[in-house]
């Protein structure tokens, strides 16, 4: 009698394995909080050489977003659905081109965009609409949206990588960026990258 | 035995549950987006098919209007979109995703209208929420649902299908999709239907 409760235990951990293991991935309840490490998160290397270049990427077919050679990694988690995302994308732009536009943070900050829910010819969509010239991402199974905590969108994080390749998450917040200038110091301030950290 | 039968099934039926309820809202609509949790996929009889000639109709609009399909006919080719019901999640993330390709639709010589069965001021609030739509927006609340039941999209809580017709200028029924109404019905489809009509 043990003996077939042992075995009956030991089929129904397989089975839980088995039915655990098909899962995309666990989801999680809550979004990263500040101070914590981002989940590996890991995106198909961009098709355009332009955004390879940009995250400083040339290698395999995918890369952990820890991977991206910057400082800081700023990720919008949105959605070409969401009327607030669509609203908030001019300033998104903007905190892009005041990025670039500056010589000592260019190389140390670089957006992404994964679009939750949504395929490759909805990103698309939403990348034409609005002119968006950093790397977006589909995530059409919710796979990175599970991953981060099934958040509402438009939902900023940002991830401070330091040299020796590990990181943290030092901005993780619901809501548009409103306001690119008082945004880019809020992450200059909460890096350090002002005072010579990240990489 | 039985117990144990018992819990792999527990096991598998939550194990899956994850994996399906996914879903982006955006921000957009603050905390104020009822989530009715997952619905049986589909449940009404189909009451029309490809090649039908499509049933008039004429609805209130949110500009107090009355629209009817007839007046398009000759003249423009119809998608109707049929959502279940205003401030539920998915639907909440439909139509802005239709709102920014108005381009495509003017492309394909197609207006839009978007059915639910809401009550106009209920309707008017919730799209208050998504921007300026360039579309119709149609109340389909009195009698209730007539449309969607004249379309076999009415589903027996009273809600509607989430569901999309694309009708050709004869006022032919060219495309139906009665999708599964946790899941929103990728765009690519509908715009791939679009290019059909040209041909």
């Amino acid at each position: 009698m043990r003996i077939i409760v042992k075995i009956n235990l030991h089929l129904l951990i397989i089975i839980c394995c088995i039915v655990f293991m098909h899962q995309p991935v666990m989801a999680r309840s809550n979004p990263p909080e500040k101070g914590e490490m981002l989940p590996d998160l890991t995106l198909a290397l961009p098709a355009n050489p332009v955004h390879r270049d940009y995250l400083g990427l040339s290698k395999g077919d995918t890369f952990k977003i820890s991977e991206i050679k910057a400082g800081v990694v700023i990720i919008e988690i949105f959605s070409m659905y969401c009327p607030y995302c669509q609203r908030d994308a001019p300033n998104v732009n903007s905190l892009f081109n005041m990025i670039e536009g500056n010589s000592g943070l260019k190389d140390k900050i670089k957006i992404i965009g994964i679009g939750a829910g949504n395929s490759s010819f909805e990103v698309d969509i939403f990348r034409k609409k609005y002119n968006v010239l950093f790397p977006l991402f589909p995530d059409n199974e919710f796979i990175i949206h599970k991953r981060v905590g099934e958040v509402r969108t438009p939902y900023f994080i940002a991830l401070k990588i330091n040299r020796d390749g590990s990181h943290k998450v030092i901005y993780s917040k619901l809501g548009g960026i409103e306001k690119a200038d008082q945004f880019l110091e809020l992450l200059l301030k909460l890096s350090e990258l002002d005072k010579g950290g990240g990489r | 035995m039985k117990r144990l039968i018992f819990l792999i099934l527990l096991v598998l039926v939550t194990g899956f549950g994850f994996a399906t309820t996914a879903f982006g809202r955006s921000e957009a609509f603050k905390g104020n987006i009822y989530n009715p949790g997952v619905l049986k996929p589909t449940d009404s009889a189909p009451k029309l098919k490809v090649g039908d000639k499509t049933p008039d109709f004429s609805l209130p609009g949110l500009d107090g209007e009355r629209v009817s399909l007839q007046q398009y006919i000759g003249k423009k080719n119809v998608v109707i979109s049929f959502v279940p019901a205003a401030w539920t999640p998915v639907c909440s993330d439909q139509w802005p995703g239709y709102n920014i390709v108005r381009d495509i639709f003017d492309a394909h010589e197609t207006i839009l209208m978007g059915i639910t069965v809401d009550s106009i001021p209920s309707l008017y609030a919730w799209t208050n929420q998504m921007g300026t739509l360039w579309f119709h927006v149609l109340s389909d609340f009195w009698p209730h649902g007539a449309v969607a039941d004249k379309f076999g999209v009415l589903r027996s809580d009273g809600i509607s299908e989430r569901a999309l017709f694309v009708i050709d200028k004869r006022g032919i029924i060219r495309y139906i999709d009665v999708h599964d109404i946790n899941k929103r019905p990728p765009l690519e489809v509908l715009v791939k239907e679009l290019e059909k009509l040209q041909k």
